[in-house]
């Protein structure tokens, strides 16, 4: 029999799969906050537009709130609101929720700044044109005025790709818990680390690259 | 469904404690945007002056410190170096975490305001009879300043807020005192939101003391 009993193991193959399921679990969360909240950003971004003062006494402060209180506290004071007023959500949901309203929070600006992108002449013309409202806003607003925040989205979007990470602290095992974990048991931080943050900067840098060329090629 | 009764007698009772770990916070961020500051502008220098090496690392210093979660970088800081033996105070892991990201973003910043300003300037203020250092100093320098004040500021709100991720790597700053008496008197939701309101209001601080400033340095 083995005289010592070790704690700890090396780094095997099977953990690659368990950060690989975990680096999944990232991308799925993501993707569904990015989704959802840019559907709701570019809801509310039209109400800045359009409700003026009535939009920014209520529409705008509440936004600002999620922007102005750390995401992480967000997190944890939602988390432990919901069972209060009858919630019953895990922790990815109330990850989800979050993220959402916290994209949907930047992606009102970005989405305002877009309609306030598209000058008030084209904007008539299309009206003098016929155009309806909603065909002014569907066929002239939104592939002008979406192309010229587009790269301004991408970095939203990286940016809650990225915070996605915070939905750790309440123990929704996305790829940094899992390394997290890992290192836990395995006591081989630098590697480990260094496969996470890989899989973050593989995911990140082509696509923000690729949106700074399209701003390039736009801009002239 | 809505049983719970709220306790916010703690909260208030430690109050101070929590302001008191928020003037940590600041002080966290600050710091960490000076020395953003001077690496950001460095880094800005060489991608524009040098090639060779140097230049390889400062581009790797902007697109790792932009490209992953900042949550990954403080691991790295915290964790990461731990394998070579180098293990740091929770103080130094957030400041050294928050630094390299705000250079890497700062970087940026800076490299877009020098492009700004067109290079005739420069020529001809040496045609002027100035040194380099004085036509840096007095002509570029200060143009580049107005250009980047607004991203300075940002990027000390941003500080601010990511400096809530220090409660993660045991440094009892604003959200580290917070979860240390929320986990003692179990009123997570009480302290949580205390501190949801305290970051508001620092930052909106931020935002007004820099408006003012604004005002006094942009008056020309």
């Amino acid at each position: 029999m083995q005289e010592t009993i070790s704690f700890f193991s090396g780094f095997t193959p099977n953990d690659l799969w368990f950060m690989g399921e975990a680096a999944l679990r990232t991308l799925w969360i993501s993707a569904l906050s990015i989704t959802i909240g840019t559907v709701l950003g570019g809801v509310f971004g039209w109400m800045l537009y359009e409700g003026k003062l009535t939009a920014a006494l209520t529409l705008a402060p509440v936004l600002d709130i999620f922007r102005s209180v750390p995401l992480i506290i967000q997190l944890v004071l939602f988390y432990n609101f919901a069972p209060i007023v009858g919630l019953d959500l895990d922790p990815f949901g109330s990850g989800v929720v979050i993220l959402t309203i916290y994209t949907a929070a930047l992606v009102a600006n970005v989405a305002r700044g877009a309609i306030e992108a598209v000058g008030k002449p084209m904007r008539r013309a299309a009206r003098s044109l016929g155009m309806s409202y909603w065909q002014d806003m569907r066929y002239v607003v939104l592939p002008i005025g979406g192309r010229a925040v587009f790269p301004a989205w991408v970095g939203v979007a990286l940016g809650v790709m990225k915070d996605s990470a915070l939905v750790s602290v309440l123990g929704y095992v996305e790829l940094l818990k899992a390394s997290q974990i890992l290192i836990t048991r395995t006591q081989e931080p630098f590697l480990i680390l260094a496969i996470a943050g890989a899989f973050y900067f593989a995911l990140s840098f082509p696509i923000s690259r690729y949106a700074a060329k399209l701003e390039q090629r736009w801009a002239q | 469904m809505f049983d719970y009764n709220f306790h916010w007698r703690p909260v208030l009772k430690n109050l101070p404690d929590l302001l008191g770990a928020g003037l940590l916070t600041l002080q966290v961020a600050v710091l960490a945007m000076v020395v953003g500051i001077v690496i950001g502008l460095a880094i800005a220098l060489i991608r524009m002056h040098m090639r060779g090496p140097l230049y390889w690392l400062a581009t790797g210093w902007v697109e790792l410190a932009r490209n992953t979660p900042a949550l990954f970088q403080l691991f790295f800081f915290g964790f990461g170096l731990g394998a070579f033996g180098l293990h740091l105070s929770p103080f130094a892991i957030v400041l050294c975490g928050l630094s390299f990201n705000c250079a890497g973003y700062l970087a940026e910043n800076f490299r877009g305001g020098f492009q700004a300003v067109p290079e005739t300037q420069l020529r001809a203020a040496r045609s002027l009879g100035m040194t380099a250092w004085q036509a840096y100093t007095r002509i570029i320098i200060p143009q580049v300043f107005r250009i980047v004040y607004h991203p300075l500021t940002n990027q000390l709100v941003w500080a601010v807020l990511m400096s809530s991720l220090g409660m993660l790597v045991g440094f009892r700053e604003l959200s580290g005192e917070t979860q240390f008496f929320a986990s003692r008197t179990f009123r997570i939701f009480e302290y949580f939101a205390a501190t949801a309101v305290i970051y508001y209001v620092i930052v909106k601080i931020i935002l007004l003391a820099s408006r003012l400033l604004a005002a006094r340095l942009f008056r020309y």
